[in-house]
């Protein structure tokens, strides 16, 4: 039997389009598999690890993930807790234990916690088959956004934001004096001066529109240095 | 009098010129536009999103809404009442039949996927150029697809069997029809067929195979289109 890959690593394939023939190579995510072909089961580049041919997506809304840090937005207070907007087809529940390790009388005012519209960092505790979201906000890391502002980003992008082990926003923390937070879904916090916080958006805004070139870090790095006319010191 | 010569000078079995961009619409979790001639097909895909009225909700699977609109300036001398119209509610409805059985939407339940497919200039073929469209943004949007889909229009003029009628030729007065046709181009099967319009058995057979031919063309040119978008430079 020959089996013979149709595409290249990092290719972009549409839907349908056949990415190798033969039984020796595996389906993974958005592949399947039609006689001896594998085919694309949605648009994405293509990444071939040993036998398995899988598909990296790069565009579509996020996906509720467990253990996923997120920002949030508190939509409506509830009995027990509040919905929050996580930028998914699927809004998530915080409930009160999972909030605060305080007593809160029943039939308080939740509102003294998260008011609408407040906005929450967030950690996916549970997402069920129907999609029904738990979070928590108890965790490190884990609290109320005040002040600064928020924006939407490719969520697929996220990654590439982050960087290898935060490498790329601390970088943009350091540079901009900004505080800084990457939600999985999208949603980047931000907050700083406010010509500080103008740069770093524009530098997110940056990563993410060439999320998928070679060499970014340092591309990102001459262009913070130049903007911001300050030296960064290479970490370790 | 005989049809033997097109009346725009194509060939039988040629289409008119095509465009194709994705990406159209930023606020869009996907969108693309799709020109044949004069023919100009927009789609935006909102969502998988919250469905609202809940009772049209499914939890077993998300569901799919398009809604077709053809833009009150667009047509051929008289002008489209604006808003929804039995023919608009009906070609919604066609385009969603045919482009369901390449969408796997059970990793959405409860949720809808909303597909807005406008056309700002018509020439007749638009439920075509509007699947065509619909199938591009659906992709752009991420959604699992087993197939892209292709729709292209074969009809007949007298006794020709040609590609991709234009409004003079559907408007000829005379022995005609009409088949819109809407396939997967890979493997081939088809997701819509209507006609208007009489033929024979062996014509039909004949438009159907010219309609294949086509649609792996059309194919062509969205998956270059798709591709364009996300490149790497």
């Amino acid at each position: 039997m020959t089996d013979l890959l149709k595409v290249k690593d990092r290719d972009i394939v549409v839907p349908g389009e056949i990415l190798a023939v033969g039984l020796g190579f595996l389906p993974g995510k958005g592949t399947y598999r039609d006689g001896d072909k594998l085919i694309a089961g949605m648009l994405g580049m293509v990444s071939v690890e040993n036998k398995v041919v899988k598909l990296i997506s790069l565009s579509g809304k996020y996906i509720p993930k467990v253990y996923d840090k997120v920002i949030g937005k508190v939509i409506d207070v509830l009995m027990t807790g509040w919905r929050i907007d996580i930028g998914s087809a699927y809004s998530a529940v915080l409930n009160l234990k999972e909030a605060t390790s305080e007593f809160i009388e029943r039939g308080a005012d939740l509102t003294r916690i998260y008011n609408l519209d407040d906005y929450v960092m967030v950690q996916i505790t549970n997402v069920t088959s129907q999609k029904l979201v738990d979070v928590s906000s108890r965790g490190p890391g884990l609290r109320k956004l005040n002040g600064g502002r928020i924006i939407e980003v490719n969520p697929h992008k996220v990654p590439r934001i982050i960087g290898k082990e935060g490498s790329m926003v601390s970088m943009v923390k350091q540079a901009t004096g900004c505080n800084i937070l990457v939600g999985q879904n999208g949603w980047v916090w931000l907050e700083g001066e406010p010509e500080k916080e103008i740069i770093a958006v524009n530098t997110i805004r940056k990563i993410e529109e060439e999320a998928h070139h070679m060499g970014l870090t340092d591309k990102i790095k001459d262009y913070l240095e130049k903007v911001t006319g300050v030296k960064i010191q290479a970490k370790e | 009098m005989a049809y033997t010569k097109r009346f725009d000078g194509r060939d039988w079995e040629e289409t008119r010129p095509i465009e194709a961009k994705v990406g159209v619409i930023p606020r869009a979790d996907g969108s693309a536009m799709f020109k044949i001639g004069n023919t100009v097909a927009l789609a935006a895909v909102y969502g998988p999103r919250d469905l609202h009225p809940k009772f049209l909700q499914n939890p077993q699977t998300g569901i799919l809404r398009c809604h077709y609109n053809m833009m009150p300036f667009s047509g051929h001398g008289e002008r489209v009442r604006p808003g929804g119209s039995r023919r608009s509610r009906e070609l919604s409805m066609v385009i969603e039949k045919s482009l369901l059985p390449v969408l796997d939407l059970s990793e959405y339940p409860n949720a809808v996927v909303d597909v807005f497919i406008e056309l700002p200039q018509t020439d007749a073929g638009t439920r075509c150029a509007g699947i065509t469209a619909a199938a591009m943004a659906l992709a752009d949007a991420g959604l699992a697809m087993k197939d892209l889909i292709s729709a292209v229009a074969i009809g007949k003029v007298d006794d020709k069997i040609l590609v991709d009628l234009n409004y003079d030729e559907e408007a000829y007065d005379g022995p005609k029809a009409d088949i819109p046709v809407a396939m997967t181009p890979n493997s081939g099967k088809i997701t819509l067929l209507q006609m208007d319009g009489e033929i024979t058995k062996k014509e039909l057979k004949k438009a159907l195979e010219m309609a294949k031919k086509v649609c792996s063309q059309i194919y062509e040119i969205q998956k270059n289109a798709l591709k364009e978008k996300f490149k790497v430079q």
